[in-house]
């Protein structure tokens, strides 16, 4: 599938598009950032008032969309999900950040009703549409159908936090932000934890402390003494 | 060697009988009215019960059941949003706040002012057993000098009562609650008599580090006091040391710790502990209260007023049921008022008669003044030698191993640190169950890494990272204060509490000193610090309230006319009306405040139950 999504504008996009046009770079340049969003679900459907309250269940366990309905279009989901396995693939020791549910994840995350999510989900959500826009501009496809190699060039020039061209700034941000999140997505499934080398959380009749052979390795066999 | 959990959950099956009950099946009169269940009115009401005195605990909350609401091993995938902090839930998913936070829905507070320095947040949680479900557990006591801190250096007031009046009841806290710890034998920092401490845990690997790295700078790191159990309470010795002469209450007791497990090396305790292997008042204090037959518990019950008669003696207490928002009254022969320091100031104020124009008990204007937090500010940082280290299970007594107490008392005193008070330092490392914010990855050379070489990197640096926080005494001061606010009220009507706020140059300047130290320590560890600490202590510190350690508000003192309690936290214009929570501190040590708490509300039960037997109310 290589149509792009249709962007639709609202009124104040619209205002931004025109100022960045009256500059004469409409085009040629890259999005501005925020300038493409499309309309989401979420804000067609009107976003839910309260979150999970004061005293929720704590000890049930919850999926997304349990508490919230998520509010990714088709498009967006692939997209993210595309951009979540670029940020962490799979390897030899583990699979990648879609195949344990982070796409889902940023979906709960961007369709939250708490005014950070609120406000982080639509810099995300832009950044996504940024993405798309700019892969299109310069591939003639969108993020998700572009080739692996193209994808990696777009990310590399945003992975500078402070990017040559200041015009990416904002997409840079984005892009910090949302490996942040597929991290923390992924870790903190049972998956990334044994990943990463987490091994409590289960019951143990005796805590011994650190082995002697690393202690000693790290210098420290004087220190645990008391 | 992997613990059998059905075993586990049978030998604890045994709770306590319910003895929860409404308005309406509240006796026509008890011995003592105990407003509030956390970590004061627990106490009060298990020294006041187990001695035989009929309690009614009047409790703003929710009931709660630690052992079935606990989520013991829960993921944090399992969670929405990866259990992270939002409004509702704001120390994350999982934390052991119900109805609470730095807001309370329909329980406003306000600030006078919310210039930066000047604010002050207030961390409530309604339910039984009030913070102390998810309190650090850090468990320490204040020293001789912090009773008497203004004849050491002429700042602040000092305690009507010693380190020697407290000690006896702090023995006895440690072994009911069961805390874990050492005697150093550092300087005010005081040792346990045989017999109250239970085993340390052994440090983690990021502990010795800060420990061996600490030496160097002059800096002592030693175990650290929480309320864990190690192993489990001697339930054949201990009652009776607690309770001498009182065969039944050493009976309740001793059956009680036996149904307390010993802490298992997992899960954090700031989720609550369904085994109860550590302290809440809803697993150790509020059990055998409730086995003795002797305590009722009205739960969803909002105190608003203390009653008076004529002779201006204290009859009970004004709730609200808020289930159904009528109001009641009970009645009592002496009321304790244990619901926060500064929810006892709201109560006191709002409790206006014409003997008492300005407040109950607040002969003095003193009601509200005084406030004290702890001092905060921390440092962190990435420690290159504990990168890549093998698998290990550091989840460890669920919070911190070791602490450094204040180690700089001679310097201090002669003058050299340009602040007057001391702070200790809360030690946090390891490899933690992660959680949503994915710490351990730092950005590489101004980039973002991403795909393979992020996978690395979070192996690498996962459990590399060290958190030092400190934590400081502040000093009283007149521009710390609440009041009754004019124009705002609850939802149930009830006028609320409006903050002031100023730290003074010691409290500046300590947060600037920590922040220093802390830099430095993270590069004798071999790290490096991405930017040099402000020397402005203001940058630092952290809003007034924000560590959750407020007290003061009825401060005990000598003398009527400074001071709202007298040496045994009695108000000196009501006899029956006692405090039990921490508005009597007269200052707020560098040690965390709900030891003496407890310690305080264990010795005030004693008064009460010494001056009832004598008849005097
Ligand atoms: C995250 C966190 C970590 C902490 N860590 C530590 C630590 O490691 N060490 C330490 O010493 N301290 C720690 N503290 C502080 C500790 O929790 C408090 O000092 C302690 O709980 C105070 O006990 P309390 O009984 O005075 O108040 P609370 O525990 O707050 O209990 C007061 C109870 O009174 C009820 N109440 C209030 N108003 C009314 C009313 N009008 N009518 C009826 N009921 C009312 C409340 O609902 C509440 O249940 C921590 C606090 C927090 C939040
Ligand atoms: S670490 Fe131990 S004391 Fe803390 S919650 Fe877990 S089992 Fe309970």
């Amino acid at each position: 599938m290589n149509t792009p999504e249709p962007i639709r504008i609202d009124r104040r996009v619209a205002i931004k598009w025109m100022l960045t046009a009256s500059a004469g770079a409409m085009l040629i340049r890259t999005p501005s950032f925020g300038g493409v969003a499309p309309e989401t679900a979420a804000s067609a459907a009107g976003r839910p008032a309260t979150g999970y309250g004061t005293d929720p269940d704590l000890v049930k366990g919850y999926k997304p969309g349990d508490l919230w309905p998520l509010t990714f279009t088709a498009a967006q989901r692939r997209e993210a999900a595309a951009l979540c396995d670029i940020m962490i693939p799979a390897d030899d020791h583990s699979p990648s950040a879609s195949a344990v549910g982070v796409t889902d994840f940023i979906d709960e995350f961007v369709s939250a009703p708490y005014p950070d999510n609120v406000r982080d989900g639509k810099k995300i959500v832009d950044g996504l549409a940024w993405l798309d826009a700019e892969s299109t501009r310069r591939f003639g496809a969108v993020f998700a159908d572009a080739s692996a190699g193209q994808q990696a060039s777009l990310c590399d020039d945003i992975a500078p936090e402070e990017p040559a061209n200041p015009d990416l700034k904002a997409a840079a941000d984005f892009f910090k932000r949302y490996r942040n999140l597929v991290a923390s997505g992924f870790y903190t499934t049972p998956v990334g934890m044994k990943d990463i080398g987490y091994v409590g959380n289960v019951p143990l009749a005796r805590f011994e402390g650190p082995p002697a052979d690393l202690v000693e390795r790290l210098g420290l066999t004087d220190e645990v003494k008391w | 060697m992997d613990i059998d959990l059905k075993s586990l959950s049978l030998s604890i099956s045994k709770y306590y009988p319910m003895a929860f009950i409404t308005p309406a099946s509240a006796a026509d009169k008890y011995d003592v009215i105990v407003v509030g269940s956390g970590a004061a009115g627990g106490q009060a009401a298990y020294t006041l019960a187990m001695d035989g005195a009929r309690v009614l605990m009047i409790e703003a909350g929710r009931n709660y059941d630690p052992r079935s609401e606990t989520p013991m091993f829960q993921t944090n995938d399992a969670a929405p949003l990866r259990a992270v902090g939002t409004p509702d839930k704001a120390f994350g998913f999982y934390d052991a706040t119900v109805d609470g936070g730095w807001s309370v829905p329909g329980e406003p507070y306000t600030n006078a002012s919310m210039e930066h320095g000047r604010e002050f947040k207030w961390w409530r949680a309604r339910m039984l057993g009030g913070r102390t479900n998810h309190w650090g557990r850090i468990a320490l006591r204040n020293g001789p000098y912090d009773f008497k801190p203004r004849s050491r250096d002429g700042l602040g007031f000092d305690w009507p009562i010693s380190y020697e009046d407290v000690a006896p009841y702090y023995d006895k806290v440690e072994m009911l609650i069961g805390v874990y710890g050492s005697n150093s034998g550092l300087e005010n920092t005081p040792d346990s008599p045989d017999g109250c401490l239970l085993p340390t845990p052994k440090a983690r690997i990021g502990e010795l580090l800060v420990r061996q790295r600490g030496r160097r700078l002059g800096i002592p790191v030693i175990p650290i006091r929480r309320a864990v159990l190690t192993q489990p309470l001697d339930h054949r010795t201990i009652p009776a040391k607690l309770h001498p002469g009182n065969a039944k209450a050493q009976r309740v007791l001793a059956e009680d710790m036996q149904n307390r497990a010993a802490c298992f090396w997992a899960t954090a305790c700031g989720r609550g502990c369904s085994i109860r292997a550590n302290y809440q008042s809803t697993t150790v204090h509020l059990p055998p209260a409730l086995a003795t037959g002797n305590l009722d518990i009205v739960t969803n019950g909002m105190a608003r007023e203390v009653t008076l008669d004529p002779a201006g003696k204290a009859t009970g207490v004004a709730y609200i049921d808020k289930t159904t928002g009528l109001e009641h009254h009970a009645s009592a022969r002496a009321v304790v008022l244990a619901a926060s320091a500064c929810e006892t100031v709201r109560l006191l104020l709002n409790s206006k008669s014409n003997r008492f124009p300005n407040g109950l008990a607040n002969s003095s204007g003193l009601v509200g003044k005084y406030i004290m937090d702890t001092v905060g500010a921390d440092w962190g940082g990435q420690i290159p030698i504990l990168e890549n280290l093998p698998p290990l299970n550091e989840d460890g007594a669920g919070g911190e191993h070791v602490y450094t107490p204040w180690w700089l008392y001679k310097e201090q005193i002669a003058g050299k640190l340009g602040f007057a008070r001391g702070y200790h330092v809360e030690i946090g490392t390891g490899r933690g169950m992660p959680g949503g914010y994915a710490p351990y990855l730092p950005s590489s050379g101004g980039r973002t890494t991403y795909g393979a070489r992020l996978k690395q990197d979070a192996r690498r640096y996962y459990g590399s990272n060290v958190w030092l926080t400190g934590r400081g005494e502040m000093i009283p001061n007149a521009d710390s204060f609440c009041e009754i606010d004019p124009k705002v009220v609850d939802k149930w009507g009830i006028p609320v509490l409006r903050f002031h706020w100023k730290w003074s140059e010691h409290e500046i300047r300590q947060a600037a000193h920590m922040q220093r130290t802390f830099a430095d320590w993270i590069v004798a560890m071999g790290g490096t610090n991405r930017k040099e600490p402000d020397p402005d202590g203001r940058k630092g510190i952290e809003p007034g309230g924000s560590i959750i350690h407020e007290v003061g508000g009825t401060i005990m003192g000598a003398a009527p006319a400074t001071s709202v309690t007298n040496s045994w936290s009695q108000a000196w214009d009501v006899k029956n009306l006692f405090v039990a929570d921490g508005g009597v501190f007269a200052s707020n040590a560098d040690k965390n405040p709900t030891l003496t708490i407890m310690a305080l509300a264990w010795r005030t039960a004693d008064r009460i139950l010494d001056q009832m037997r004598k008849g005097n109310f």
